[in-house]
């Protein structure tokens, strides 16, 4: 089962879950991965080696996607 | 942008004033913090050998200026031992008044999924995630990042936060310096304001037993 989860004042929240053939949950984390997106969240897909990636488009296959604030220098 | 290619951290690529951060910056950065520390040795001492050897009686102005020797490159290490904040110190998040208890357990249940079991038995010792990256060890805090470079003789220390942190537990400041890092770590290390590089002894001596610890653990994976 794939995730959508953005991180949080409540420490992570989930927005979507998806299985690899279900596309209408699928199209629901898209949206809602484009509106975290529109509000300035960066994702970041987390790949099985552990390192990550950031992307623009939802993978259908992604197994978790994290939504995190930009970062800067202190 | 082509979605197949890997995007760059975007927080890098908004500082286009600023010099990516490589293996060749990251020598040459070094060497000018060693210079620095070396010239200041050289500025404050001098004249204290000179008062002596002048004047015996001027020991008490030449004292000011060993103390001025010691001091300054002192207090530029404090500051890079001072930059990571690791979860649960005095400077945490996880301290201020008012913090959601569960929000911060949930905070660090996921930095816990994201990160190996050793890593994880490390963030509960001393707060701090040890991560390693091409350009040597990390250790990442809620506010900041130590670098060990491979041979673990030489730290780079880094100011770097999330944007806007407001009401963010503690484990999620973490988490966001984690991703960033593994998402692109020269840019991370471009966007991060270096604080110092130098001896690893020097910072070490500055830090609590906690980030002691996690350091003596970076240093052993940078060998």
């Amino acid at each position: 089962m794939a995730r959508l989860v953005r991180l949080d004042r409540m420490g992570h929240t989930t927005l979507a879950e998806w299985a690899a053939g279900d596309g209408a949950g699928h199209e629901a984390a898209v949206a809602a991965f484009r509106a975290e997106l529109e509000q300035g969240m960066v994702a970041s897909l987390t790949r099985p080696d552990g390192s990550a990636e950031v992307i623009r488009e939802l993978p259908r296959e992604a197994d978790l996607v994290v939504l995190r604030r930009p970062i800067a220098g202190g | 942008m082509d979605a197949a290619l890997p995007a760059r951290l975007g927080e890098a690529q908004a500082l286009s004033w600023r010099e990516g951060a490589s293996e060749r910056t990251l020598r040459r950065d070094g060497r000018r913090w060693s210079a620095w520390t070396g010239w200041v040795l050289l500025v404050f001492t001098t004249p204290g050998v000179l008062l002596l050897a002048i004047e015996p009686l001027t020991l008490p102005a030449a004292l000011i200026c060993f103390a001025h020797a010691y001091a300054v490159p002192r207090i530029q290490a404090a500051r890079g031992a001072r930059a990571p904040v690791p979860i649960g110190s005095e400077r945490s998040a996880a301290r201020l008044a008012g913090t959601d208890e569960r929000a911060e357990r949930v905070a660090l249940g996921l930095l816990g999924d994201l990160v190996t079991h050793e890593a994880r038995e490390l963030v509960a010792r001393s707060g701090l995630v040890i991560e390693r990256g091409r350009m040597g060890t990390w250790l990442l805090g809620e506010q900041g990042a130590l670098l060990v470079r491979p041979g673990g003789r030489r730290i780079f220390c880094w100011c770097v936060r999330i944007a806007q942190p407001e009401e963010l537990p503690a484990g999620d400041r973490v988490a966001h310096l984690l991703l960033a890092l593994r998402e692109d770590e020269e840019g991370f290390a471009t966007v991060a304001n270096l604080q110092f590089s130098g001896a690893v002894w020097r910072v070490r001596r500055l830090m609590d037993a906690r980030s002691r610890a996690a350091l003596a653990a970076a240093q052993a994976e940078a060998r």
